[in-house]
């Protein structure tokens, strides 16, 4: 599971701060520079500043090779699932409609997928991917697990259950310690509204 | 002169901003560079460690630097962008003169340099000394802070020079200076992850100082409280402990409010205060009526929210409180400042391990910046102007007379006071653009217009070099070398990567080289900025800011070196007031007791609303730099006016809409961003923008008594829905002052 010398990738949404390091510096990587494959939500700005970053999660059975018709993305004997192979893709965007963590983008000018490769180029040679490099909140991070574990109160979990379906991820998340599995309900997803971040409620008092 | 020669739209077509998008060598990887030069970022006060690849003089791109101890690798966008500067097509290479009608017109060195030598001597001959006024800044590197100091008493004889750190810094610098006697963060920031109690007060570090989030939530992890103060409900105020939003101005009632409690519930060091400090009895006395309600109302709060603050600071048993231009930019601001640094000495804890405080410097060389001299009221190693003694000491190190060092001359907010009034006649400025980042702008433009004569030293057209007669091409940080005073006092050193493009010269060069022609080459005959900071040693012996054990190659072997490192063979010291020594004579802390009072302008029926400015995280300071870097531009394009719902909906005010915010003194048109987040009585506007876009149209002339620092966070305006403008500066690009 652990490729370069036990060195895993975590994020930490809370710490996240919007500040967009991580696709500035995804666009610098050599692979791809000019391009950033990183993507960073702005969750629902009228209510909160809340932000959050995501890179591709690398599933251990991953559903963007599975669905891709021409096998044009592969994953490395690390777990890396690399960005689609020029000479394959069709540009078809399957993988774009079936990635359950919105990664794959399709570029129209190329006529190609394109996503993010964990930095496969500088992974490989034992440097950090960029945007966990440069990540100036450590939302992002790239170290050890045990480094994790003695640094950080959360827990670091792959495992996610989209309705019936249960994803591996090489990439990890850091939640409370009480959660082990994230579930991702449908009815999360739409659009609503929230008073947590209100100041002026805050400002009523108790 | 002083007026742009042609219009502003045509000042812009030819001079920018403009924006680089694509690296000298274009986005392609193939490309290998001959060199990667170890050096810092050239923007915030964190001066992260940041390594450069360069290609046949040109910068190509960058690399982290993870070996640098402060930052271990990590940037913000603008730290990854800032290489998108060099090779820049607003770049000015050669000197240039301004011709009424056709613009600026480049000339020889010789022709420019002798106009600015010639109008300093007329100037000064027609009007005294004093009439020439410098301004200098907190960017620019120590070695150039110091000879800016030393050119304005030697060469040029006025005792009117400041700089831009006037407008960042100073209330911190004085508010420490006061109680401890140094102005400097009295910790690294490794003191940070090893607190138990945090408080951040007027700081947006997400944004201003993106780095410390990292050591924020660090400490979070270790179990410590974080409590921050801000009207605004900031990226790291989402995720703390207790947020609260603080009225503009209001600081002092949470703080005052705190220290009640805690004095109420045995939360302070009885022992510690009798014998380290003086003024307490005047402290207890003072925040006896600042009971939770009465300190409620004035910090715009629910008293809980006071209350709970103390429970978290009180009891701590490690405490850490930073602070920053939120609760420094006021006509209050030392006494706001004080009033946060009371609260650190009341409960001992500082000198030791994850004790303490800082101010999270603002600009570049904010630390550095404000310690050679380059402020009115000081001669290097931090000493004072009006001391006999410091006055004769930095009279033998540079060889003149004691009585021909100037004394006391005005501060910036005062110097253009002094031009709008017709005192001051002539100008040299560098590294600063008040045109955009001074208050009650229309008022600076006026000053500006009324100079006889002004010339500015810019590696790019300001929108205040549009206003020169001459225009002096000059330097980026990584185009010279030299050192700076990063947030924690650690000194560093900025390599150079590259040369200055065409005919563009070193600033330490131009200094130099108009003090020769005023007669006094004797003085600045340096080789290198080498000797200039061999220099500056000698001038901060034996100063509270004491760098005469700081090498440049000590600088490199201990990445870094804090000050004071009175000797060589001296450590340096990370962690000032260990074994609770202080810097006052008698070696104590010195309580200040402080009592609230209002703004210079608070709102009225007329002007309902309270404005504050601030900063986004794509941008730094005035623009100059970040609105020519076009994936910085790209993150916020121009500015916009925070402002919550409650009030929005009363005002008839949807997302999107064009807004009129407007002050006594001027205003802006910009796009509402309707957000929960802020405070329904409160709108912000961020300031690095010019023209009809610039917060400062806004602010209030009003500079603290003490440190002369402007309110930049506190003023009355309106806001009104208005159609989308669509005059010539509307039309501009954003990043020139146009609105879309």
């Amino acid at each position: 599971m652990n490729g370069n010398g036990g060195m895993e990738f975590f994020i930490d949404h809370s710490r996240c701060i919007g500040c967009r390091a991580c696709m500035q510096a995804c666009e610098e990587c050599d692979t791809h520079r000019g391009v950033s494959m990183i993507h960073l939500e702005t969750i629902m700005r009228a209510e909160s500043v809340q932000t959050a970053p995501q890179v591709c999660m690398h599933c251990e059975d991953p559903i963007c090779a599975q669905v891709c018709p021409a096998d044009a993305i592969k994953k490395t004997p690390e777990g890396v699932v690399l960005s689609s192979l020029k000479p394959r893709c069709i540009g078809c965007s399957n993988c774009v409609l079936a990635c359950p963590f919105g990664v794959p983008k399709y570029k129209a000018e190329i006529n190609q997928m394109m996503k993010c490769d964990m930095c496969y180029d500088r992974t490989s040679i034992g440097k950090r991917p960029m945007c966990a490099t440069v990540c100036p909140s450590g939302a992002l991070t790239f170290t050890t697990r045990e480094n994790i574990e003695r640094t950080r109160q959360g827990v670091a979990i792959r495992e996610w259950q989209f309705a019936g379906e249960t994803v591996r991820t090489k990439v990890n998340v850091l939640v409370p310690r009480s959660v082990h599995r994230i579930d991702v309900s449908i009815e999360q997803i739409g659009r609503t509204t929230t008073d947590e971040y209100d100041v002026a409620n805050l400002l009523k008092g108790d | 002169m002083a007026k742009p020669p042609v219009s502003i739209p045509e000042l812009v077509a030819q001079f920018g901003p403009s924006l680089n998008r694509i690296p000298a060598t274009g986005w392609n990887a193939e490309v290998e560079p001959d060199r990667i030069v170890q050096t810092h970022c050239c923007f915030c006060g964190q001066q992260c460690g940041i390594q450069l690849k360069v290609k046949d003089n040109r910068v190509i791109g960058f690399e982290p630097w993870e070996d640098f101890p402060f930052n271990e690798g990590r940037l913000c966008p603008k730290g990854v962008k800032r290489y998108m500067q060099d090779e820049h097509p607003d770049r000015l290479k050669a000197p240039m003169v301004r011709k009424d009608g056709t613009g600026f017109v480049p000339v020889s060195w010789n022709e420019a340099l002798e106009k600015v030598a010639s109008e300093i001597r007329r100037i000064q001959q027609a009007y005294g000394n004093d009439a020439f006024a410098l301004l200098g800044g907190a960017s620019l590197t120590n070695e150039k802070a110091y000879l800016m100091g030393k050119f304005a008493r030697v060469a040029v004889k006025t005792a009117n020079i400041d700089y831009n750190g006037r407008l960042c810094m100073v209330s911190a610098g004085a508010a420490s200076k006061k109680i401890f006697g140094i102005d400097r963060s009295a910790n690294p920031w490794s003191d940070i992850p090893l607190s138990q109690a945090i408080l951040v007060a007027g700081a947006n570090v997400a944004e201003c100082a993106p780095i410390t989030t990292h050591y924020l939530w660090q400490a979070r992890e270790n179990g410590a409280k974080l409590i921050v103060m801000d009207p605004r409900m900031t990226p790291i105020a989402r995720n703390a402990d207790l947020y609260i939003p603080v009225r503009s101005g209001g600081d002092i009632g949470v703080f005052n409010g705190m220290l009640h409690i805690m004095i109420q519930r045995g939360w302070i060091d009885r022992e510690f205060i009798a014998q380290h400090t003086t003024g307490w009895e005047q402290v207890e006395e003072t925040v006896r009526k600042y009971t939770p309600e009465y300190a409620a109302r004035i910090a715009g709060v629910p008293a809980s929210m006071i209350v709970k603050a103390a429970e978290i600071w009180g009891p701590a048993s490690t405490s850490f409180l930073l602070h920053a231009r939120g609760i420094e930019h006021h006509s209050k601001g030392v006494l706001n400042c004080m009033a946060a640094i009371n609260l650190v000495v009341a409960t001992g804890r500082i000198g030791r391990e994850g004790c303490g405080y800082a101010m999270i410097t603002g600009q570049g060389n904010g630390q550095g910046g404000r310690e050679q001299g380059q402020k009115c009221d000081q001669l290097p190693g931090g000493r004072d102007i009006e001391n006999p003694e410091h006055r004769k000491y930095i009279a033998s190190v540079w060889g003149v007379p004691e009585e021909s060092i100037p004394h006391k001359g005005l501060s910036m907010v005062p110097i253009f006071e002094a031009i709008h009034a017709g005192k001051i006649k002539g100008l040299l400025a560098i590294s600063c653009n008040p045109m955009v980042s001074l208050p009650n702008n229309s008022f600076i433009r006026e000053a500006c217009e009324k100079l006889e004569f002004f010339a500015q030293v810019d590696f790019f057209l300001s929108e205040t070099a549009r206003y020169a007669d001459v225009v002096l091409a000059g330097s980026l940080m990584e185009e010279d070398e030299g050192t700076t005073t990063n947030v924690e006092g650690r000194v560093i050193h900025h390599k150079k990567a590259v040369n200055p493009p065409g005919d563009a010269r070193a600033d330490w060069k131009i200094i130099c080289e108009i003090a020769g022609r005023l007669g006094y080459a004797e003085k600045f005959k340096y080789e290198s900025p080498k000797e200039i900071f061999d220099e500056l040693r000698v001038a901060s012996k034996g100063g509270v800011s004491d760098y005469y054990g700081i090498t440049w190659e000590r600088i490199d072997r201990e990445k870094g070196v804090f000050w004071p490192c009175p000797s060589p063979e001296h450590p340096g010291t990370p962690r000032l007031y260990e074994g609770n020594k202080f810097n006052h004579p008698d070696g104590k802390a010195h309580f200040q007791a402080v009592e609230w009072k209002p703004a210079a302008e608070e709102t009225d029926s007329e002007y309902p609303i309270i404005l504050t400015t601030g900063r986004v995280v794509s941008h730094y300071l005035s623009g100059t730099q970040t609105r020519r870097i076009g994936a910085l531009v790209d993150q916020y394009p121009q500015p916009v006016c925070e402002i919550h719902p409650l009030l929005a909906g009363k005002l008839g005010i949807s997302e999107g809409d064009f807004v009129k915010v407007e002050s006594r003194r001027g205003g802006v048109t910009v796009r509402a961003n309707v957000v929960k987040t802020i405070r329904p009585d409160t709108v912000f506007v961020p300031y690095h923008w010019p023209l009809d876009r610039a917060a400062n149209n806004m602010t209030v002339r009003a500079i603290d008594p003490i440190s002369n620092i402007p309110e930049y966070k506190i003023c009355a305006v309106r806001v009104s829905k208005v159609p989308a403008p669509h005059d010539a500066i509307a039309e501009l690009e954003m990043q020139a002052g146009g609105v879309r």
